[in-house]
C-alpha cells in the first residue's frame, strides 16, 4: 500500500486528542476525547467542527459558466445549467450501466464550476471529468486549500461571530466570505441533517480558522465515527456503502437530484450515462429501494447483514448497507436495500445477525429530521 | 486479581471467578451499546466466544478464559451497555463461571505484567 496522506491541520487533531486512523488513503480523525456518542450528541445540541479536508476539490472552467454547465450535463443527470448563480446542488456521475460513479455538490460560482468529490473516488472521478469534457474546459484540482464544516443548531451563531454575513445565507448558498483574516469559500450545507456550513479555506490559513471556531465553547472536534453515526441517522448517503457503481439512483431513492428538465419530456432530457435506465425507472420501475429500518432490539445491525421475509428459511430480499447505534435515536438505525416489493414502510423483516434472525421494520427515512435553514 | 491477553480482568470470588473486560479494552472499543451474555448453565471451553460486545465503531467478542459453567451474568450491563465504559472494573461485570480448577488463574497475568502489555 502506497504512503498514508496527511493533511493541513494533522497536528492541530493530534494536539486536540484525535485518534487517527487511515481512511481512503488519508490520515483522519476518527474521534476525539469525547467520543463518538458525545461528539454526535454535541453536534446535534450545539456545533461541531469536522475536518474534510481528504475530499476532492475542483474547478472547471471554460467560456463561461453556461459552457462549462452544459458540457458537465452529459456526466450527470442534474440540471446544472440552470442553477442559480451562487447556488449549490447535489448530484452524481453515473455510469452507463445507470449505476453511479461518486455523488459530489456542484456550486455555480459565476466564472466557473465548483465540484466537491469523495476522497476515495478522487483520481477516478477527475479522470472521468478529463476524458468526458471537451478541450475547451479547464480541469483545476484544488490542493492548496483545507475543507471544513461547522455543523449544529449553533453553527450560525458561532460563525456570525466572525463575519456576520453567514446568518444571510440559506440552506445551499455559497459566498466567498472573509473568516479569520482568510478569504473562503462557504457553502450552507452538510452531512449531518443539522443546519452548518461547510468552508473551503487555504490551507496556511486553516488552522487560525479551526483555532478561532474551536476557541468558542459551543463548538467541539468531531471526528469520522461521529460523522457517519450522524449522517446515518440523518438518512444521508455513503458512497461505497449505499451507493456504487451497481446502484442506481432510483434504488437509491435519489431522484429528487434529478430536476424537470433533465427528465423524460424535459428540454434537456437525458444525454448522461446510464439514462435509458434511470429514466425509466423513475416511473416506479427501479427492481430494489433504499429503506430504513429500525432493529426492533438493541443489536445494531451493520453493513452486510443479509435481509428476509421470514424468522426462518428462504432466500434473502436484501441487505443493510449502512448500519450502527443511532445516538440520537438511542437505538441501533440502519438503511438497506431491498426488493420493491418488500420496500413498503411498516413491512416487518428479519435480519441475520451472528446467525440468528432479528426483527428489523422497513421505517421512513431519516431517523432524525432535518434542521436546514431554507 | 488476574488478566488476560484478551483484555479480561479475573477476579477469585468463593469458588466462583468473576470475569469482565478491563478499562484499556472499554476505552479501546469506544462507547458500548450492545451486550449479549451466555445463559447461566452453559458449559464453556477456554476459548469459546460467549459474549458480543457492541461499540459505536464495532463488535467484538469475548472468549471463556478457562473451561467451566457459566452460573451468573450481568444482566444490569444487557439493560445498560454503558456501564461498562463507566466501571468497567467494578460494576460492569460480565458473568461468574464456576471452574474445576482454580489453580489454572496462576498462568494469567498480575497487574504489573498485564500493564506492561498495554503500555
Amino acid at each position: 500500500m502506497s504512503e498514508l496522506l496527511h493533511l493541513p491541520l494533522e497536528a492541530l487533531h493530534v494536539e486536540l486528542g484525535a485518534k487517527m486512523v487511515p481512511f481512503a488513503g488519508y490520515s483522519m480523525p476518527v474521534q476525539y476525547g469525547l467520543g463518538v456518542m458525545k461528539e454526535h450528541l454535541h453536534t446535534r445540541a450545539a456545533a461541531g467542527l469536522f475536518d474534510v479536508s481528504h475530499m476532492g476539490q475542483v474547478i472547471l472552467r471554460g467560456a463561461d459558466y453556461q459552457a462549462v454547465a452544459q458540457a458537465f450535463e452529459a456526466l450527470v443527470p442534474v440540471d446544472v445549467a440552470g442553477l442559480g448563480l451562487n447556488r449549490q446542488r447535489y448530484g452524481y456521475f453515473t455510469n452507463q450501466a445507470g449505476g453511479i460513479e461518486d455523488d459530489l455538490m456542484l456550486a455555480n460560482r459565476g466564472d466557473h464550476l465548483f465540484v466537491v468529490i469523495n476522497a476515495a473516488c478522487k483520481d477516478a472521478d477527475i479522470a472521468l471529468m478529463r476524458a468526458g469534457l471537451p478541450a475547451g474546459v479547464t480541469l483545476e484540482v484544488i490542493e492548496d486549500r483545507a475543507l471544513l464544516a461547522l455543523q449544529g443548531p449553533l453553527a450560525e451563531d458561532v460563525l456570525a461571530g466572525l463575519n456576520p454575513a453567514v446568518r444571510a445565507m440559506r440552506f445551499m448558498d455559497v459566498a466567498d466570505l472573509d473568516l479569520a483574516g482568510a478569504t473562503c469559500w462557504v457553502s450552507r450545507s452538510g452531512y449531518t441533517g443539522e443546519d452548518g456550513y461547510e468552508i473551503s479555506v487555504p490551507a496556511d490559513a486553516a488552522e487560525d480558522l479551526a483555532r478561532a471556531l474551536l476557541s468558542d465553547e459551543r463548538v467541539e472536534a468531531i471526528g469520522l465515527g461521529a460523522r457517519d453515526s450522524l449522517r446515518l441517522e440523518a438518512g444521508l448517503c455513503l458512497y461505497g456503502h449505499d451507493i456504487d457503481a451497481h446502484t442506481s439512483p432510483i434504488e437509491a431513492g435519489l431522484g429528487w437530484a434529478i430536476q424537470k428538465v433533465r427528465r423524460t419530456g424535459g428540454a434537456r432530457a437525458g444525454g448522461f450515462p446510464g439514462a435509458a435506465r434511470i429514466l425509466s425507472e423513475l416511473d416506479g420501475k427501479a427492481p430494489r429501494a433504499r429503506v430504513g429500518l429500525l432493529p426492533e432490539g438493541r443489536a445494531p445491525m451493520r453493513e452486510g447483514v443479509e435481509l428476509f421475509t421470514t424468522a426462518e428459511g428462504g432466500h434473502p430480499i436484501g441487505r443493510v448497507t449502512s448500519g450502527g447505534f443511532g445516538p440520537t435515536v438511542g437505538a441501533p438505525v440502519a438503511m438497506g436495500l431491498v426488493a420493491r416489493d418488500h420496500a413498503t414502510v411498516g413491512t416487518q423483516l428479519y435480519g441475520e445477525v451472528r446467525g440468528k434472525r432479528l426483527p428489523v421494520t422497513v421505517v421512513t427515512l431519516p431517523f432524525t429530521p432535518a434542521n436546514f435553514k431554507r | 486479581m488476574k488478566f488476560t491477553e484478551d483484555h479480561e480482568w479475573l477476579r477469585i470470588e468463593g469458588d466462583l471467578v468473576v470475569v469482565g473486560i478491563t478499562e484499556h479494552a472499554s476505552t479501546q472499543l469506544g462507547d458500548v451499546v450492545f451486550v449479549e451474555l451466555p445463559e447461566v448453565g452453559t458449559m464453556v471451553a477456554a476459548g469459546d466466544e460467549i459474549v458480543v460486545i457492541e461499540s459505536v465503531k464495532a463488535a467484538s467478542d469475548i472468549a471463556a478464559p478457562l473451561d467451566g459453567e457459566i452460573v451468573e451474568i450481568n444482566e444490569a450491563i444487557v439493560d445498560e451497555p454503558s456501564k461498562v465504559n463507566a466501571d468497567p472494573l467494578g460494576e460492569a461485570w460480565f458473568f461468574k463461571m464456576k471452574v474445576d480448577d482454580l489453580s489454572l488463574l496462576d498462568q494469567f497475568m498480575d497487574e504489573d505484567e498485564y500493564k506492561d502489555l498495554v503500555d
